[in-house]
C-alpha cells in the first residue's frame, strides 16, 4: 500500500523536475478543477437538505428502497450514469423536447455545467445520506421539548435544524469536495476542451496525446498535494461516513403536519427519485434492443473486466482483514493512516506512477489489467476498512478476552472467530470493491491497447464512435455485471451468517 | 494457593494493591462497593490487565504468563459464548482451542454437557438457550479445561434470584467434585453469604485478605458498612 501511493509518488515527483514550466492551460486545468468541484459539492448539498428532511420527517411505503437506492450510485460505473445522463439531458433528451416546446433555447450537457450535473448525480445521494443520519441523531426528546413549547416550522428550523446543518453540512460538503477535485471519468465523457478539463484529465491527455511524461509526472504531483489537502480537511471535519446502517426510523413531528409541508415533502422526494431513476431507466430501456447484437468485442472485455474485479477483490480482502485486525490492537493508528493516504492518492497519479517505474523494464501495455486490478484495489481498500473496523473493534471488545481465556490463538482464532463473526461486513467490502474495480474508467485509460480494453473503456469507445445503441447495451451489461457481483458478495456473506 | 505480594493493579489512572493469599479448595467472595475494583482484581489475577509485583499459584509466577496458559477458567460479566459457534464446539474449546478434538473429545464434550444438565444439546446455538442454560454451557467448559482456579466476574448477574441461586449452587457442588478454588466477584451480601466461606473485601484501593464471612458481614468496616447499608 505504502509502496503503491508514496512510491508512485516519488517517481512521479522525480520525473516532474525534469518537466516543462506550468502553462496557461495547465492553470485553466486547476481552476477547472477547484470550479466545478465547488459549485458540485454546493449544488449537491443544497438540493440535499430538502430531501433529507423529507426523508427524516415521513413514513411513506418505499421509503426503505428509497433510502438503498440513495446508497447505489457509489457502486454504479460511472459512464454508465453518464450515457443515462445524455439520455435524459442531452440533446434528443426529454428535456430539450420539453424545452423546444415551450420555445425556450436547446441546453447541452457537454460541457462545464455537465460535469457539475454529472457530479450532482453522484453525490446528492451521499449528500442526502450523511444529511439523514444528522437529522435522525437529534434527540427525539428535543422534538418533544419543541412540540410541547409550541414552535412552529420556522421556530423548529432556527433553534434545531439550523444548528444541526450548521454542525454536519459543512463535512459533508467537504467530502464531496474532495471526491470531485478526483473526478477524471465524468470529465473525460462530458468535459474537455480548455473550458472543462479537470488535473485528472489534464494529466491524462499530456500521457496519451503528447506522450509529454514530464508534464504528466508534475501535473500529477499538483493533483496529489490539491487531493490529498482535501482528503485531510475532510477526515477532519466529517464524521465517519457508513453504509446505511441505522436509518429506518424517522423523528416524529408535530409541526409540519400541514398540507402545504406534505406536498413540499413530496415533491423533493419526487424530484430526487425522478433524477436517479430516469438515466438508469434510459440505460435499461436503450441498452435492451442492442443486448443480442453486441460484438464479440464487448464480451470480450466483460471477461478481463470480471477477472481484474475478482482479483481487485482478492487483493482487498487479503490486505483489509488483517488491518482491519490490526486497527483494534495497539498500532491502530497506523491503519488510520494508512487508509488516509489511499484516499488522497489518485488513480492517474498512481498510474503514471507505476507507468513511469515500469516503463524502462516492460512494455506497460502486456501487464495493464494487472495494475488496473492492483489500482482498483488501492482505492477500494479505504472503504473496505470502513465497514470492516467497527465490527473488528467491538469483536475486540466483545470476545478478545474470551478468547484470550481458551488460549484461542493464531489460524484457529481466524478461523472460528474472526472469519465467521466478520463474515457481513466482509461480503460487503469484497462487493463494494468488486463493484468498483468492474465500473472503473481511470487508470486503464491511460495503459490499455485497443486489444486488452475492459467493459468501462470498451463501452467508452463505442460511445466515442457514436454507435450509441452497442455502447447502451454495453452500458446495460456493465450495470447488471457490477449489480451482480455486489449483490453476491454482499449475499454470501449474509446467508446463514447466523447471529 | 494462589498467593498474591504486594501485587499492584493499575487500569487507567486506577490503582489496585493486593496481599493476601487464597488456599487450595477456598470459596471466596469478592466484596466491596461498585467501582471500587473488585472486577479490576480479577482481571489483574486473569491476565488481561498489567501488574506489577508477586503473583503465584502453588509457587508457580503467574506473571509471565498470557491469560490462556494460566491455570485459570474465568466466566465474564457477559460474552462467555460465541453466538455463531454451537453449544458442543463453545465448549470443545475447553479441550483444544483448535477444536481438533477426535471421537474421544467429542465424546466428552458431551459428558460434560450431560453433568450441568444439557444432555443431547451440542447441536443447539447459544441464542436458542434460555440464560440459566447458557451458563451452563460456560460452566460445561470450566469442568473441560481443568484448571483448578475459577474466577466469576458476576457471570450470573442478568438471571432471576432464583435462577442466581440455583447456579451458585451448581457452581458450589462442581467446585466441591473438582477442587477447584473460586473467587467471585458480587455486589450482594446473600450471595457472599450463601456461597463463600470467606469474604475479600475490596475498598479504597486495596483488595484485603480474605476473612470469615459470617464475622465481616456481622461487624462490617465503616467502607463496607456505608455500602451495605447497614
Amino acid at each position: 500500500m505504502l509502496c503503491l501511493t508514496l512510491g508512485t509518488l516519488a517517481a512521479v515527483l522525480m520525473r516532474a523536475e525534469r518537466g516543462a514550466g506550468f502553462g496557461p492551460g495547465d492553470w485553466q486545468a486547476l481552476r477547472f478543477t477547484l470550479w466545478q468541484a465547488l459549485w458540485s459539492a454546493a449544488l449537491s448539498i443544497a438540493c440535499a437538505i430538502p430531501v433529507a428532511r423529507a426523508l427524516a420527517r415521513r413514513q411513506f411505503r418505499g421509503r426503505g428502497v428509497l433510502i438503498t437506492l440513495l446508497g447505489a450510485p457509489f457502486i454504479l460505473p460511472t459512464l454508465v450514469a453518464v450515457l443515462g445522463l445524455v439520455a435524459v439531458f442531452g440533446r434528443n433528451g426529454p428535456l430539450n423536447a420539453a424545452l423546444a416546446g415551450l420555445g425556450l433555447p436547446e441546453v447541452s450537457i457537454y460541457g462545464p455545467w455537465g460535469v457539475v450535473l454529472a457530479h450532482v448525480f453522484f453525490n446528492m445521494p451521499l449528500a442526502v445520506r450523511l444529511l439523514l443520519q444528522g437529522w435522525l441523531a437529534i434527540p427525539a426528546e428535543r422534538f418533544r421539548l419543541a412540540a410541547s413549547l409550541g414552535f412552529g416550522p420556522r421556530q423548529m428550523i432556527r433553534h434545531i435544524e439550523w444548528p444541526m446543518l450548521r454542525a454536519t453540512a459543512p463535512g459533508a460538503a467537504l467530502v464531496i469536495f474532495a471526491i470531485c477535485l478526483t473526478s477524471f471519468a465524468v470529465a473525460l465523457a462530458l468535459g474537455g476542451g480548455p473550458r472543462a478539463t479537470t488535473v485528472e484529465l489534464a494529466i491524462y491527455q499530456a500521457f496519451r496525446f503528447d506522450v509529454d511524461l514530464g508534464k504528466a509526472a508534475q501535473l500529477a504531483s499538483v493533483q496529489f498535494a490539491l487531493a490529498g489537502a482535501a482528503a485531510l480537511l475532510a477526515l477532519r471535519l466529517s464524521q465517519q461516513v457508513t453504509f446505511g446502517a441505522g436509518l429506518d426510523g424517522t423523528v416524529a413531528r408535530w409541526d409540519a403536519s400541514g398540507r402545504g409541508h406534505r406536498a413540499l415533502d413530496a415533491f423533493w422526494l419526487i424530484l430526487a427519485a425522478g433524477f436517479l431513476l430516469l438515466p438508469l431507466g434510459a440505460v435499461v430501456l436503450r441498452g435492451l434492443p442492442g443486448l443480442t447484437e453486441l460484438p464479440p468485442v464487448v464480451w470480450w472485455s466483460l471477461w478481463r473486466s470480471l477477472w481484474v474485479a475478482l482479483l481487485s477483490t482478492a487483493l482487498v480482502l487479503t490486505l483489509s482483514l488483517p488491518l482491519a485486525v490490526m486497527a483494534t490492537g495497539k498500532r491502530g493508528a497506523w491503519v488510520e493512516v494508512l487508509s488516509t493516504l489511499a484516499i488522497a492518492a489518485s488513480p492517474l497519479v498512481i498510474g503514471t506512477g507505476l507507468y513511469l517505474m515500469v516503463f524502462p523494464f516492460i512494455w506497460p501495455g502486456d501487464v495493464a489489467l494487472i495494475i488496473t486490478a492492483l489500482v482498483n484495489a488501492a482505492l477500494a481498500l479505504p472503504f473496505a476498512l470502513r465497514s470492516l473496523l467497527p465490527q473488528a473493534r467491538s469483536l475486540a471488545e466483545d470476545y478478545g478476552r474470551l478468547s484470550a481465556s481458551l488460549q484461542i490463538t493464531g489460524w484457529p482464532l481466524w478461523r472460528w472467530v474472526i472469519l465467521p463473526r466478520l463474515r457481513r461486513p466482509l461480503g460487503f467490502a469484497a462487493g463494494l470493491t468488486a463493484a468498483l474495480s468492474m465500473g472503473d474508467l481511470g487508470v486503464i485509460a491511460l495503459f490499455a491497447d485497443p486489444d486488452r480494453a475492459t467493459l468501462p473503456l470498451q463501452m467508452y469507445r463505442l460511445m466515442g464512435a457514436y454507435r450509441i445503441e452497442a455502447a447502451s447495451a454495453a452500458a446495460l451489461l456493465l450495470l447488471s455485471a457490477s449489480l451482480a457481483l455486489f449483490w453476491a458478495f454482499d449475499m454470501g456473506g449474509r446467508a446463514n451468517a447466523g447471529p | 494457593m494462589l498467593d498474591l505480594d504486594e501485587l499492584t493493579i493499575t487500569q487507567g489512572d486506577f490503582a489496585l494493591e493486593a496481599t493476601l493469599t487464597v488456599p487450595q479448595g477456598g470459596r471466596v467472595a469478592v466484596l466491596g462497593p461498585s467501582g471500587g475494583g473488585k472486577s479490576t482484581l480479577l482481571l489483574g489475577i486473569g491476565g488481561y490487565i498489567a501488574t506489577q509485583g508477586g503473583m503465584t499459584w502453588d509457587g508457580e509466577d503467574l506473571s509471565p504468563l498470557a491469560p490462556g496458559a494460566r491455570p485459570i477458567s474465568t466466566l465474564f460479566q457477559a460474552h462467555n459464548l460465541f453466538p455463531h459457534l454451537t453449544v458442543a464446539r463453545n465448549v470443545g474449546f475447553g479441550l483444544r482451542p483448535d477444536l481438533r478434538l477426535g471421537a474421544d473429545g467429542w465424546a466428552r464434550v458431551a459428558q460434560v454437557l450431560g453433568q450441568v444438565g444439557l444432555e443431547g444439546m451440542g447441536d443447539r446455538m447459544p441464542a436458542s438457550l434460555s440464560g440459566g442454560q447458557q451458563s451452563r454451557v460456560a460452566l460445561a467448559r470450566v469442568l473441560l479445561r481443568a484448571q483448578p482456579l475459577l474466577l466469576l466476574d458476576e457471570p450470573f448477574a442478568a438471571l432471576g434470584p432464583a435462577l442466581k441461586v440455583e447456579m451458585l449452587d451448581l457452581v458450589a457442588q462442581l467446585a466441591d467434585q473438582n477442587g477447584l478454588t473460586v473467587l467471585m466477584v458480587t455486589h450482594d451480601r446473600a450471595d457472599a453469604e450463601r456461597f463463600a466461606k470467606d469474604t475479600i473485601l475490596v475498598a479504597g484501593g486495596r483488595a484485603h485478605p480474605p476473612m470469615p464471612t459470617q464475622a465481616l458481614l456481622a461487624n462490617p468496616p465503616a467502607e463496607l458498612a456505608a455500602y451495605l447499608g447497614t
